[in-house]
């Protein structure tokens, strides 16, 4: 009888797990961590450490045998020129597509969170993912076709009479080539492109929770548009930006097949880690190419965080 | 007595929306005005309007004689509290006071001292290292004011300052604001919601309701003689009594309005019903009906109360009944 006082209802198996369960809280949360902390714990991170391992190896130079001895040899393999230019020019370009992600991504952001409504968002969460969507090759070869010498931009060079325009461009050295779908202008044209998403999905998010009356009270305050940009809206985007960029820089990095369809035959760290590990056999060094980027991003993340570019968080 | 504000047909509409719909408004220089309203009844636009964030759709804002239009925000020698404060979270307390100072190019030890002073004003001396997150409401609510103050401007706009705290704190701020004024002598301007706030801070009060300005006076003025059952009602809660009703009584077919700690328990008078009781504390609230006419009394500290359904006589001094012309 007493029971039935509070509650009167009967509890079958699944009724009395459920009990179990808002009893123990603590029991829930670990069944629902188990089976994604088990597959970033043994498959994602132990391949990582697999692969960090492998670089403290080296190569027989002679037999081509791996031994199996810690050594920093390799290491210090990534600073002979010819590899340490791939890591330079690798740095540079992601570092270029990241500036330029930012550059071109903010603004499309800010349209986004401040002025879209309804259907207008809808539409630009729309064109925004919409690339995404179709296969990465497809729209690499498409870029291709799009920067080739017989492509349509030089087509509209030509046809706006600014063909001299485009060859001084293309006269340069280092940016330049023969074209512009051979020249390390059309890999950052493709590189923006296809990680362009990346950068303005966060960047339109930090800006979504930036209160309109912050940028009120900054003019009301005396700040011209241009000073309320620099010192509130861009410190409160921050986050959003580092976040994008994080993306951007990480897939530059480490992507291979962008430089290799696009580009010239300069060779950037994911080629080179791919033809490392494949037909060259050099697993330790293809190791020691892919901790790169890792390092690199850990640096860039501390320095980021002491310049204070997440205290808005 | 210079005119710092003054509004000439001004209007604001968003397609069929009239916000703000031809306002004209002369606010004096050193004056403490309110502007006092339901939410929707065009009040913050208008403040916004004098800050510059909203642009008029017809009419002429002049500010200390200057013509507004065409003026942006950045430019204009008036400083806004925000409803929400908008302090910006990534600088410190220093820093969003001397924000001001800092975007008009003081050096920087010159802005933090002037900063550091603003502070003080607000009692927040020793605050200027934190966080915006770290402090609480109340203090922010400080911050927001010393970050305004400290550009010296010619005219404060409070949008609904106080309305997130608690009462304690808001009638402890009510006091500050009101002695700050006095000892600044710049003009604030003022909206809110809460009647009570608007009466007992401000010089004179003007009632907004859809998108109008229905009354402008002193707040005894507004309390005592609103022109229109709207005044009476929203601003004194008073009984607002039918045309008919009055016309019984006073012989003037007019809406009337009667304050509810006016009308008492009388030997003589009018009978009416008791339909519910509310204690309050420093005084019980009686609903009643007289007829078929609904009515509040307001009974101070006594023995007895009446019940729910009793039948009681009441009555009230002549004067107290304040026959409204306008409808």
């Amino acid at each position: 009888m007493s029971m039935q006082a509070v509650s009167d209802r009967g509890a079958g198996l699944f009724g009395r797990l459920s009990d179990t369960l808002w009893r123990r809280p603590g029991l829930l949360i670990f069944l629902l961590i188990l089976p994604p902390a088990a597959w970033l714990g043994i498959i994602y991170l132990g391949s990582l450490f697999a692969l960090l391992a492998q670089s403290f190896f080296s190569i027989d130079e002679f037999t081509g045998i791996i031994q199996y001895e810690f050594t920093l040899k390799t290491y210090a393999e990534l600073f002979r020129p010819s590899n340490f230019d791939i890591i330079l020019r690798t740095v540079v370009m992601a570092a270029a597509v990241t500036v330029g992600a930012a550059a071109v991504g903010f603004p499309v952001a800010y349209f986004a969170a401040r002025y879209a409504r309804g259907k207008w968002k809808a539409i630009f969460y729309l064109g925004v993912m919409m690339p995404l969507w179709s296969s990465y090759l497809v729209k690499v070869y498409s870029w291709k076709l799009i920067l080739a010498k017989e492509g349509i931009l030089n087509w509209m060079f030509e046809t706006l009479h600014l063909g001299w325009f485009l060859n001084a461009y293309l006269a340069i050295p280092v940016i330049g080539g023969n074209s512009l779908s051979v020249s390390a202008t059309g890999t950052f044209l493709v590189f923006l492109y296809v990680w362009l998403p990346f950068m303005i999905l966060p960047i339109q998010a930090a800006l979504e929770r930036v209160p309109h009356s912050m940028l009120e009270a900054s003019g009301d305050l005396g700040a011209r548009p241009a000073q309320t940009f620099r010192h509130v809206l861009f410190p409160l985007a921050l986050p959003g930006v580092i976040a994008g960029s994080i993306f951007t820089f990480s897939l530059t990095l480490g992507d291979y097949i962008i430089p290799q369809i696009v580009g010239s035959s300069r060779r950037f760290i994911g080629q080179a880690v791919y033809a490392y590990q494949g037909t060259a056999g050099n697993i330790p060094l293809a190791a020691a190419f892919a901790v790169v980027p890792i390092l690199l991003m850990a640096v860039y993340l501390w320095i980021a965080k002491r310049q204070g570019a997440f205290d808005a968080l | 007595m210079t005119s710092a504000i003054r509004f000439s047909g001004v209007s604001r509409h968003y397609g069929d929306v009239r916000a703000v719909d031809n306002v004209d408004l002369d606010i004096a220089e050193g004056e403490f005005f309110a502007m006092l309203g339901p939410s929707g009844s065009g009040k913050t636009t208008s403040l916004r309007l004098i800050a510059g964030f909203e642009r008029p759709t017809a009419g002429e804002i002049r500010i200390f004689g200057q013509v507004a239009q065409g003026i942006p925000p950045y430019r204009r020698n008036v400083n806004t509290v925000f409803q929400d404060y908008a302090l910006f979270p990534h600088l410190n307390v220093r820093d969003n006071v001397a924000y001001g100072l800092m975007v008009a190019g003081q050096p920087k030890a010159q802005r933090h001292g002037a900063a550091d002073g603003a502070l003080e004003m607000v009692a927040l001396t020793g605050y200027g290292d934190r966080k915006p997150s770290e402090l609480s409401g109340g203090q922010r609510q400080r911050v927001a004011l010393a970050r305004a103050l400290v550009n010296e401007p010619k005219a404060l706009l409070l949008d609904e300052p106080l309305g997130a705290l608690d009462l304690k704190l808001r009638e402890q701020m009510q006091e500050e604001l009101k002695s700050l004024q006095r000892s600044l002598g710049i003009t604030f301007i003022f909206v809110t919601h809460d009647q009570g706030e608007a009466l007992s801070m401000a010089d004179r009060v003007a009632v907004f309701n859809e998108g109008r300005i229905v009354q402008i006076g002193a707040p005894e003025t507004i309390y005592f003689r609103p022109e229109t059952p709207f005044v009476a009602d929203f601003v004194g809660s008073s009984n607002v009594l039918p045309p008919e009703f009055v016309a019984q009584l006073t012989g003037r077919k007019a809406h009337g309005a009667l304050r509810p700690e006016a009308v008492h328990l009388s030997e003589q008078g009018h009978s009416a019903t008791v339909r519910s009781v509310s204690f309050l504390g420093a005084a019980t609230r009686i609903g009643i009906r007289i007829g078929d006419v609904p009515m509040t009394m307001l009974l101070p500290k006594s023995d007895t109360f009446p019940k729910v359904g009793d039948t009681v006589t009441v009555n009230w001094a002549a004067e107290d009944l304040h026959v409204m012309d306008r409808a």
